[in-house]
């Protein structure tokens, strides 16, 4: 078997399956695990509960009629399930995960021990405010950072995720033109834009157009001009991601955001990649009048397999009064939380509230960790490497790999496409499974839409030099490996995974979403499934 | 800075392996003006201790609800969490992975989805539940919207029982949908006739069981009326352990399951991040919002799973998507269903005993305190008392006394005269016959 410098196994299938078969299908190391389902039971438990002595039912005959058919797994049987699956997961912990418009940056442990202190962790949102100034003192020092960091004047903290800010952004656009007696019906929205962008639109009633990209994938100036003119008096507004989706800087940003100005709409900025700017520039000076931020991008708290995430919106001064329950607000004696129009003061407008409660307190938590430890001069700094390692990946694969927009400086993530695999009979697809058995996440693939085969690379400032050097040289020998025709390393990856490809197209022509209890006849050693 | 690996050896000669001389060549793009020069007026970097001692201080300020007889819920509820829990949810695997699109290296995280649905279904007694959704509250929404794209009506009519921030939550998103909403005045004891609100432009009835006010609701023959009409019944729950022990959703006619899972492995939190569950019936799966995880198969034909139905999700359908959600509550689902696990369904059914226990054993301690009147005939683990004088103040006062007690409906419907007096009193496991006692006697000294 060969091996490169790392001592890696450099064949695929050499470790594969068929050299060395076991009874139990696992493979070392390497375990298959079972559905809770065929190895829970309903005579166990992981919880030691008393039976109440004293049980009498006020439930007005509401009772469950039928037991609940959900197994249990005692302690040690728990914590081997779960532990056996989380070996199956690819973690940033773990290895580069190269992901792009994802941020997959390191989670500082120190943000998850602030999360869990009891005064934060262990607080109800709605037992009286005067036993949780702290909290709120922390919201508002979050809202501080975030302010000063974008040069924004307001903040709705509460949105949940990314798309969840897009919505309430809109939302305060949508009530501004409001106040003003206006409602035009059009939102503006480039090709490359994530798809949460036009959903979004989308769910609040607006018509969205298309702005195509220019040659050198930045937004075409003339063509928004262009549908501003087309849609006189109609333009609710733009979407826009800066940096964008292909990962460059808007350099006319200014000049669009005085053309989306003139025509009394607004300007929203996809804050998803925030990450490259920090501490380089202030969205509030760019024109931006509203932008969501991934706390769980640029700001490090998790992503938990999913999720949660947390998305405040900063508002610029035209849309602040707009902003929607909870809020806060500074008094003099002290900061004030605001939950119910009743609370709320002349001038202010809250457009209404996008969720029960006051938002993602567990990630304002987190976040603000990250960002008292970066402080102002390693928020910049960290700005600054993670463009650094773009482009260092960059010109360590620009000669192999494809740049849809020509050599040029990148943002924090390097978009390729798919042209230098042509005539190789690899897809991005395929050379995206291969990266798997060299031990790493593949980038984001086909996003945006207006490359084709797009493979979008965000290192992020967490990876030292020699991970970027092992990973451009990984990249290489790919590349070299597909232009030399060995298609069999591509068209069946990943072989060392702990799953071979999957069948999607199954998966979704017959939906099984849970689990069924399989008839008497059909019982199958469960370890072997 | 110790997050960030490069030292300065390392940027000069990757700048120079770039072809530039400073960082800054590259950020040349940014409009001139718009350049930070030097740095944000914001603190320098600290080191751990000093951010640990910073945020200990905030947390510090905060009353904590272990730390008091606690008896606050009104749709986020204290229980006990294993700690089995909080140390598998910080498996490196599972808290620093993405949302798993690449199946073949996330398989950790759809399994426990796949899991997590099976659970959920049976649990609101649905046939399908999704990956989760931001919470209750969000979820409402997007139940309402679902139902408005089954239908093909526009109006929802909310019942007064639903918790205040959550209509709050589906008006807001109406009224900027242009979609119609028919919200019910406050209905503390579950009296209200929204039979004779349904007809046949109803698009579907949103119900809380238990209710804003504690109160069970039978949802049968709002179902019956609402199929009569073609609209949905959409059934809320904010505490989902009364799954353990009231009539399923499902089994009562509901179309659409949503609620709040924080109360089954999530910590309070101060309101976030929790875990809104969402279920529905098999013909409306396509219809529904957020992930969905599926079985299938590998190349190899061994059982996997994978994201499916992704047809309906924003990243395909873009602007014709069934929802703009994208990042959702993963692990907090992987929270809720490792603590279900631990638990099983007799376990879950037993803790639910206990919590009803607990509240009926509440009931009769503050019923016997002078002026307090228990408004609830039929309740989980939580209802609503009548006071002599504005609950707010009262809960105020109990502070002065050490005890958290209960939430004062005034805090989120304000200005109501006749809501002005109403406290929402919840009482898990948590809770022991001496804080209950506590509580009474403080609300006594306070009321009199
Ligand atoms: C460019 C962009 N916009 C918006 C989003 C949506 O953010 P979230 O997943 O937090 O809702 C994402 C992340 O997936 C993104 O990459």
């Amino acid at each position: 078997m060969s091996m490169n410098t790392q001592g890696r196994p450099t064949s695929a299938g050499d470790a594969g399956e068929a050299a060395h078969k076991t009874f139990t299908g696992n493979k070392g190391l390497a375990m298959e695990e079972p559905l809770i389902f065929e190895i829970g039971h309903q005579n166990i438990t992981g919880v030691d509960l008393d039976e109440p002595e004293d049980f009498e039912a006020e439930l007005g005959g509401h009772a469950r009629q039928e037991r609940i058919d959900l197994p249990a797994l005692t302690e040690p049987e728990a914590m081997r399930h779960y532990v056996r699956l989380s070996t199956k997961n690819y973690a940033i912990d773990s290895g580069l995960y190269p992901l792009g418009s994802c941020t997959m940056k390191h989670n500082p442990r120190l943000n998850e021990k602030a999360a869990r202190m009891p005064g934060f962790a262990d607080i109800h949102p709605l037992q009286p405010l005067s036993t949780v100034s702290g909290a709120v003192d922390l919201m508002d020092e979050l809202s501080h950072w975030l302010m000063t960091m974008t040069g924004m004047s307001a903040v709705a903290l509460s949105p949940k995720a990314g798309a969840h800010g897009e919505l309430c952004g809109m939302m305060a656009i949508k009530a501004a033109h409001r106040a003003n007696g206006r409602d035009p019906k059009v939102v503006l929205v480039p090709e490359s834009a994530h798809g949460t962008n036009p959903a979004t639109a989308a769910l609040l009633g607006y018509k969205v157009v298309a702005v195509k990209a220019r040659d050198d994938g930045t937004v075409d100036t003339d063509e928004v001009k262009a549908k501003i003119a087309e849609n006189e008096g109609n333009v609710a507004g733009i979407m826009l991601t800066n940096p964008n989706t292909c990962g460059i800087f808007e350099r006319d940003i200014i000049e669009i955001a005085e053309a989306i100005h003139a025509a009394d709409a607004y300007f929203y900025c996809d804050g998803a990649n925030f990450n490259a700017i920090v501490g380089k520039a202030k969205p509030g000076d760019l024109g931006v009048d509203a932008m969501h931020i991934n706390l769980h991008k640029t700001f490090s708290t998790p992503h938990g397999g999913g999720g949660p995430g947390s998305g405040p919106v900063v508002l610029s001064d035209r849309l602040a009064p707009y902003a929607p329950l909870p809020f806060l607000r500074k008094g003099k004696d002290g900061v004030e939380l605001v939950e119910t129009t009743e609370g709320v003061a002349e001038g202010e407008m809250p457009f209404g509230r996008m969720t029960a409660f006051h938002g993602q307190m567990g990630m304002f938590v987190r976040a603000l960790a990250y960002m008292k430890s970066h402080g102002s001069d390693g928020l910049k700094q960290a700005s600054e490497d993670a463009v650094l390692n773009a482009n260092y990946v960059r010109v360590g694969l620009e000669d192999l790999m494809s740049l849809p927009f020509g050599s040029r400086w990148c943002m924090h993530e390097v978009l390729f496409d798919d042209s230098f695999l042509k005539d190789t009979g690899v897809s991005t697809l395929d050379f995206a499974k291969a990266m798997i058995d060299e031990g790493y996440h593949p980038m984001t693939m086909y996003f945006p839409l207006v490359v084709h085969g797009a493979m979008l690379i965000e290192p992020t400032e967490s990876e030292s030099r020699a991970s970027l050097d092992l990973f451009v040289a990984t990249l290489r020998d790919l590349v070299m490996s597909a232009k030399k025709g060995e298609t069999e390393r591509f068209s069946g990856a990943p072989y060392l995974a702990p799953r071979r490809r999957l069948d999607e197209t199954q998966a979704a022509r017959k939906p099984v979403l849970k689990w069924e209890r399989p008839s008497a006849t059909e019982v199958q050693p469960a370890a072997a499934q | 800075m110790r997050y960030l690996p490069l030292s300065d050896n390392d940027r000069a000669s990757m700048l120079e392996r770039v072809g530039v001389k400073s960082v800054d060549e590259i950020f040349s793009d940014i409009p001139e003006k718009a350049r930070i020069e030097g740095l944000l007026d914001l603190p320098r970097r600290s080191g751990e201790m000093a951010v640990e001692r910073d945020l200990s201080r905030l947390s510090a300020k905060n009353v904590s609800a272990s730390s008091v007889p606690f008896f606050v819920g009104a749709g986020a509820y204290k229980h006990h969490v294993p700690a089995t829990v909080d140390h598998l949810i910080q498996r490196s695997e599972f808290l620093t992975s993405y949302t798993p699109y690449q199946p073949e290296i996330t398989q950790g995280t759809l399994q426990y989805l796949f899991e997590f649905q099976t659970q959920v279904a049976e649990l609101t007694g649905m046939d399908v539940a999704n990956a989760s959704m931001y919470d209750g509250s969000t979820g409402t929404a997007e139940a309402v919207l679902m139902a408005h794209r089954v239908t093909r009506r526009k109006k929802a009519v909310l019942s007064g029982g639903l918790h205040p921030q959550y209509r709050a939550v589906v008006e807001g998103l109406s009224d900027m949908a242009n979609d119609e909403v028919v919200s019910l005045p406050a209905d503390p004891n579950g009296t209200e006739d929204i039979l004779a609100r349904i007809d046949k432009e109803t698009s579907c009835v949103v119900v809380q069981s238990p209710s804003f006010y504690g109160q069970l609701i039978d949802l049968k023959p709002i179902a019956e009326k609402a199929h009569e009409n073609g609209a949905l019944l959409i059934a809320v729950f904010t505490e989902v352990v009364s799954l353990g022990l009231i009539e399923p959703p499902g089994a009562q006619g509901a179309d659409i399951v949503v609620g709040e899972g924080q109360s089954i492995g999530n910590p309070l939190t101060f309101g976030g991040p929790y875990v809104g569950l969402f279920a529905t019936k098999q013909k409306y799966i396509r219809q529904m919002p957020g992930r969905l995880c599926g079985e299938t198969v590998d190349a190899e034909g061994k059982r996997g799973f994978v994201l499916t139905l992704s047809t309906r999700e924003q990243h395909i359908r873009r602007d014709k998507a069934t929802s703009n959600i994208c990042t959702n509550s993963g692990l907090c689902c992987l929270a809720f269903t490792i603590h279900m696990t631990l638990l099983g369904g007799k376990g879950l059914s037993q803790l639910a005993r206990i919590n009803h226990t607990n509240a009926v054993k509440l009931k009769k301690a503050l019923s016997a305190v002078p002026g307090v009147e228990v408004i609830n005939k039929a309740f989980f683990n939580e209802f609503t008392v009548k006071l002599p004088k504005p609950a707010a103040e009262v809960t105020e006062a109990l502070v002065a006394r050490g005890v958290l007690g209960g939430v004062p409906v005034s805090r989120l419907e304000p200005g109501k005269k006749d809501l002005e007096n109403l406290l929402v009193v919840a009482s898990t496991e948590v809770n022991t016959d001496e804080d209950r006692a506590e509580f009474a006697k403080a609300l006594k000294e306070v009321l009199a």
